[in-house]
């Protein structure tokens, strides 16, 4: 019998970044009682480095803007391939959600007339997104933490879940361990709602912290829910490339928002050069009106550096791969030239853009007044995630939902800049509300001390494998790591194909089996090495699914690319979404599921506003 | 690729010790990078605390060579390397374990302080009107990443050990955000004075000197709490005018 401490609740909330927090705030409206689980202390969660703003039609800086416009922006972004009620809610739902967190204490920049400021991002039509310079998620995860601590939520830091519980069909709990001590506990809970974010510690080059393993992802899956189109992981277009011990840092699109442009070693703005034809119509085709674009003027259509992720990022790859990058391998973004349109533009640029200004002075030695930066893709976000239902962000598994980065739907092929931070506040108040109202309408189930034991003796095999599995391979949780990452940046990258795909898989195999073996050190006491082994099954189980579906969709769409399937299109296929199961016999399995056809009202907009 | 040396705190609270580890080291590399190699390479099971590793998130606080620095923003070319390379946890908090600290007083301190209380909405729709230079000051405040180094380096905390009668540097910032905050309409001053113990803070501004947000803590927050305080316990002027006011 594995010896744990108990903890009852209503709803049991796991993550706490924008999404777990604004879910749990909603759950604790009642008089339920919600628990909230996060790996690191509670402030630390990555929505604290989301930097450009939130996007949300509030219409501040330009009342042509509406919902409407920005359910066709997301679609037109995601490439069609969207939930089209996700996308419809979130448009509508996330104005009031920007508002009320005003209410709890955040301060977006203002307007002349005293509202809150919108500025310009890639794929929004109007200046949409709210902002505080380029600290946006900090600004939001804090009106949300010191909103939340006087919710009575009971917070349980630094604490890491390994297996959700099940009772027959249902959802009834997590086991998870205590990090100080390492000890287990086990959460009881009438509905849980998983909001861990990400998978970008499946990549090498990533923007995303060790936090971002795929947990909720993974736990989703194993627990019988579904994942939809895992293949779409955005690589933003600008990380930083140097030095090494920096690569993939974030450099915010807002630095292209305020008139940066990219440059290649011949000092051509190669982005004028591919311009896509979904987009023509939206972008400038001369650099004067781009930069017109970027200080307001509504007549200026965007400069092509404000086109969507997934293409900016493959033009850089091409710069570089053509011998046209910077030193470093990427190539130049410039915002330094702006020098040259307006008076006292340093400290412009510091006001606009002071983390970035920091950043680069601090960790690079650069000064982004003065020259430009090297900067190259960075794997950030994953479209893809545990499938959910639209309205109440419910999984295939009764009780579970999910809402954030981990569940998936709105973004489709490729996400908009700014529309992840709306999306965690519309979708983590749904999520919240939804697990609220099943907990209040469903009895807890007892839960099966079988399936505690089990979990707890998996959790403590990495102790008990041997240090050396005989062939002389290295067996270290972080060795094995290393491994995925390398492989997954290399095979499962920005440019894949069959060949990749399938050499990918069985790596990832292999890798598994090595995990299964893998061995820690120490004791059980804030072992980062032993967190580490756990976290490889998370890791693999995404990493997996990417690869799988990747290898399933044979054509090149939003931020998934094929070399030897360049078309959008599979010819006769169809609009299709990806979706990964578990089998019966514990393989993973892969479907395709067409689009659903777009409502009458909503294919109207989409008509209309193109 | 050269060597260096970094003597590292490991232990618990049972007992800690300095142990070096000897590291490559490369160009434009973090303290925080030789940590992970260490980690990665020689000490599987050190603990240390870290997220973003961009200075956004405050997590990877320790005292480099007995400087309170976030480990992730302290680059090596900054350091003699010659001489081995000192990293120790915090020490104003109660050690878990090598370089992690135990800091949920901070937590605790920050829950019992007065929450922000907005006046009613400006507008019919919810919101409200707010020039941007009004601002300014409290989102500086607002900068603030909780890395705690602030409450490290404070004498009142760290020295005498004040913790149940002293919030720190970081809350006030807090406090300051929140009383400066155009909206709200609170009052948290007495606590100030009372259980925050504004009053123990003797302005050596040494936290000022350690944020690494660069937030102006003892001119643009403490000092003007404490003249708040002032002018409501104990300027007798105002205090007759507010006998007579009501």
């Amino acid at each position: 019998m594995a010896s744990y401490e108990t903890h009852e609740y209503d709803v049991l909330i796991i993550g706490a970044g924008g999404a777990g927090l604004r879910a749990a705030i909603e759950a604790a409206v009642g008089d339920l009682k919600v628990g909230l689980v996060c790996k690191s202390l509670l402030g630390k969660a990555h929505t604290v480095m989301a930097e450009g703003g939130v996007a949300a039609a509030l219409a501040n800086v330009d009342e042509r803007d509406s919902w409407r416009v920005h359910f066709a922006d997301t679609m037109r972004g995601g490439q069609y391939l969207s939930d089209a009620r996700m996308a419809e809610l979130h448009a509508q739902e996330s104005p009031d959600r920007v508002r009320e967190l005003e209410a709890w204490g955040a301060l977006f920049d203002r307007t002349q007339d005293g509202g809150i400021l919108q500025r310009n991002f890639g794929g929004h039509q109007y200046p949409r997104l709210a902002h505080v310079g380029d600290r946006t998620g900090l600004e939001m995860i804090r009106a949300l933490q010191d909103h939340g601590i006087h919710q009575g939520i009971e917070v349980h830091m630094e604490n890491t879940i390994i297996s959700l519980l099940k009772t027959g069909d249902r959802v009834s709990g997590a086991f998870g361990y205590e990090r100080e001590k390492g000890r287990f506990k086990v959460f009881t809970a009438k509905a849980v709602v998983l909001a861990t974010g990400g998978v970008g510690k499946a990549y090498k080059i990533t923007s995303n912290s060790w936090e971002y393993t795929g947990d909720g992802h993974s736990l989703a899956y194993h627990a019988g829910a579904e994942l939809i189109d895992m293949e779409f992981v955005q690589f933003h277009p600008t990380g930083m490339v140097w030095p090494p011990s920096v690569r993939g840092i974030l450099v915010t699109e807002g630095v292209r928002g305020e008139g940066g442009i990219l440059t290649n070693n011949e000092d051509r703005r190669f982005m004028f050069d591919d311009i896509p034809e979904l987009y023509v119509n939206q972008t400038a085709d001369n650099p004067e009106e781009g930069w017109r674009y970027t200080q307001g003027d509504r007549e200026a259509r965007r400069p092509p550096e404000l086109l969507t992720r997934d293409h900016v990022a493959r033009c850089i790859v091409r710069e570089v791969q053509e011998g046209r990058g910077s030193p470093h391998g990427g190539v130049f973004l410039d915002i330094a030239w702006i020098k040259e349109k307006i008076p006292n533009a340093p400290e412009h640029i510091r006001r606009k853009l002071p983390s970035m200004y920091h950043q680069f002075k601090e960790l690079a030695d650069i000064d982004i007044t003065e020259e430009p930066m090297e900067v190259g893709p960075t794997t950030h976000y994953i479209m893809g995630g545990i499938r959910v239902d639209a309205d109440s962000q419910m999984t295939a598994v009764p009780g579970l939902f999910a809402a954030g980065e981990c569940a998936a739907g709105l973004h489709g092929a490729n996400r908009l800049g700014g529309n992840s931070l709306s999306d965690l506040l519309v979708f983590g108040k749904r999520a919240g509300e939804y697990a609220a109202q099943f907990a209040m309408e469903n009895e807890a189930v007892p839960l099966d001390e079988a399936q505690i034991d089990e979990v707890a003796v998996h959790t403590l095999k990495p102790f008990e494998n041997p240090a050396d599995n005989g062939n002389g391979d290295k067996m270290g949780p972080y060795d094995i790591q290393a491994q995925l990452q390398d492989k997954m940046q290399e095979l499962v990258g920005i440019a894949r194909s069959q060949e990749s795909l399938t050499q990918a898989l069985e790596e990832i195999q292999n890798l598994r089996e090595k995990a299964e073996n893998v061995h820690s050190i120490g004791n059980r006491e804030y072992n980062a090495g032993w967190h580490t082994a756990l976290d490889l099954d998370c890791l693999l189980t995404v990493s997996e699914a990417i690869a799988l579906a990747a290898l399933e969709r044979k054509a090149s769409i939003g931020a998934h690319s094929r070399d030897d399937y360049p078309e959008k299109e599979e010819p006769g296929a169809g609009k299709y979404n990806t979706i990964v199961k578990k089998a019966n016999d514990g393989t993973m399995e892969i479907r395709r599921h067409p689009v659903v056809e777009l409502r009458a009202d909503l294919q109207e907009i989409i008509d209309e506003i193109g | 690729m050269a060597k260096a040396t970094f003597r590292i705190w490991r232990g618990n609270a049972d007992g800690a010790e300095f142990v070096d580890y000897d590291t490559e080291v490369s160009e434009g590399m973090v303290v925080l990078d030789a940590v992970h190699r260490i980690q990665a390479e020689q000490a599987n099971d050190m603990a240390v605390r870290w997220n973003c590793k961009a200075g956004k998130c405050g997590s990877c606080s320790a005292e480099v060579n007995g400087q309170p620095k976030l480990m992730c923003m302290t680059r090596l070319n900054d350091l003699p390397l010659d001489e081995p390379v000192t990293v120790e946890p915090m020490r104003a908090f109660p050690l878990i374990k090598d370089l992690v600290t135990d800091v949920s007083w901070n937590f605790k301190v920050k829950e019992k302080m007065k929450p922000f209380t907005p006046r009613p909405p400006d507008a019919e729709d919810g919101t409200w009107r707010m020039e941007q230079e009004d601002i300014d000051h409290v989102q500086e405040f607002r900068k603030c990443i909780e890395c705690f180094l602030c409450q490290d380096v404070c004498h009142v905390l760290r020295e005498h050990d004040l913790h149940d009668e002293f919030i720190g540097p970081r809350f006030f910032v807090y406090a300051a955000s929140l009383e400066m905050h155009p909206i709200d309409t609170e009052n948290r001053l007495e606590e100030l004075k009372d259980s925050d113990g504004i009053g123990y803070c003797n302005i050596t501004k040494c936290c000022t000197k350690v944020c690494p947000e660069h937030i102006t803590i003892t001119d643009n927050a403490i000092i003007p709490l404490k003249e708040r305080v002032v002018d409501q316990f104990y300027d007798p002027i105002k205090k007759l005018f507010r006998v007579f006011s009501g």
